[in-house]
């Protein structure tokens, strides 16, 4: 996209500085655009759903088929900042992001997420299979679309329904191995489903104030702290629930069962607490602790999975 | 700016040209690791077939 024909905010910059201006973005903005954070989620999340197929997986295979996912969730992520830059610009926690912050263009942002999701469907489908390229292209497009076009803006169930998109890696995970779906990586589905609420809306509740500035109806601008709160501490305890089921399942051992417990009772601890301090200090603190805590709770889990996974003899792997 | 250049031309900045530079540097360890990737890719694809043809 030609400086003249950019219609991005970054327009803004161009006409500041009065004369006509070169891409001004870093390698370092670009790596930005993909949300390294939530990729490292995805990475952790589709490596331990790949695992679930068993210790017959080629390594090399097995590493491009996981950074074909990474890349593809890291191009969804561009995607999604390209098209709420404006948004991004009104909020605090977005407004350093490259496109609000004028480093790289929304007409740069789009031609890299998009190159990106091209090539990391293509080359996942080339290496193992269409059926799981055929499912990132569908991730891809339900976080952009149907999440970040549709849903973010319209409801403030946005983000239960949004989580699916995160939710997938695991899934896409095992298919790039076995061409299909099974039950363990299901059930890793529904624990970062069910996560994502109480994680995303403890981070709202500090932001109300901006979602409300940015127009997006999050639950907190909706419905209120009170209501969020409730919500919270419903979803935790479904979560504590979720998060044992792989042991009933038989799909992992006491061990987990012990972890999955102790985090699923401190989760609910944690929203418990936030239900209870609504104003000032003292709430966002709560806030921030559950924010924080829900990272480290799917972290574990997803570990415990994992590393059950690659030592499936050890003795404390014995399944009930 | 000179006379003698095209206004829509744009001129770097020194931080504009470091920039540009490190863009360029990360495309191109981009596209050989890229290149490293498919080669090994293919090879583990094609398994112990690789060596299976007339010498």
């Amino acid at each position: 996209m030609s400086l003249a024909t950019d219609t991005s905010l970054s327009d803004d910059r161009v006409e500041a500085a009065g004369r006509p201006l070169a891409a001004q973005g870093a390698p370092r903005d670009y790596y930005e655009l993909l949300k390294p954070r939530v990729m490292q989620l995805v990475i952790f999340t589709a490596l331990t759903g790949m695992l679930t197929a068993g210790p017959h997986i080629n390594p090399i295979i097995g590493f491009a088929s996981l950074l074909a996912i990474a890349v593809g969730a890291g191009a969804s992520g561009c995607l999604n900042m390209w098209y709420d830059a404006k948004i991004d610009a009104l909020m605090t926690r977005t407004a350093k992001r490259p496109i609000p912050s004028g480093a790289v263009t929304s007409g740069e942002a789009l031609a890299f997420g998009l190159t990106l999701s091209v090539g990391s469907v293509l080359f996942l489908g080339l290496i193992t299979n269409w059926a799981a390229a055929a499912f990132l292209a569908f991730t891809i497009f339900f976080y952009v679309v149907i999440y970040t076009m549709w849903l973010k803006h319209a409801t403030p169930q946005n983000i239960v329904i949004g989580g699916a998109a995160g939710a997938f890696p695991p899934m896409i995970g095992y298919m790039a191995v076995t061409g299909g779906f099974n039950l363990a990586t299901v059930l890793q589905f529904l624990i970062i489903f069910i996560w994502t609420p109480p994680h995303f809306w403890a981070l709202a509740i500090v932001k109300a104030d901006d979602y409300a500035r940015a127009g997006v109806p999050m639950l907190p601008v909706v419905s209120g702290g009170v209501e969020t709160r409730k919500q919270i501490l419903i979803y935790s305890v479904l979560l504590a629930i979720v998060g044992g089921l792989p042991t009933f399942f038989g799909f992992a051992s006491w061990v987990y069962l012990v972890v999955a417990t102790v985090a699923g009772a401190a989760m609910i601890w944690f929203s418990y607490d936030l239900f209870q301090k609504r104003e000032g200090d003292a709430a966002r603190k709560a806030a921030y602790r559950l924010f924080g805590f829900s990272i480290l709770y799917l972290f574990g889990l997803f570990a415990v999975l994992l590393i059950e996974e690659l030592v499936p003899l050890m003795p404390w792997s014995l399944h009930l | 700016m000179s006379d003698h250049q095209h206004p829509a031309i744009p001129v770097l900045t020194d931080e504009e040209k470091r920039r540009r530079d490190a863009r360029s540097r990360a495309l191109g360890l981009l596209l050989g690791g890229l290149a490293i990737l498919f080669f090994i890719v293919t090879i583990a694809k094609l398994g112990g077939n690789v060596f299976n043809r007339p010498i």
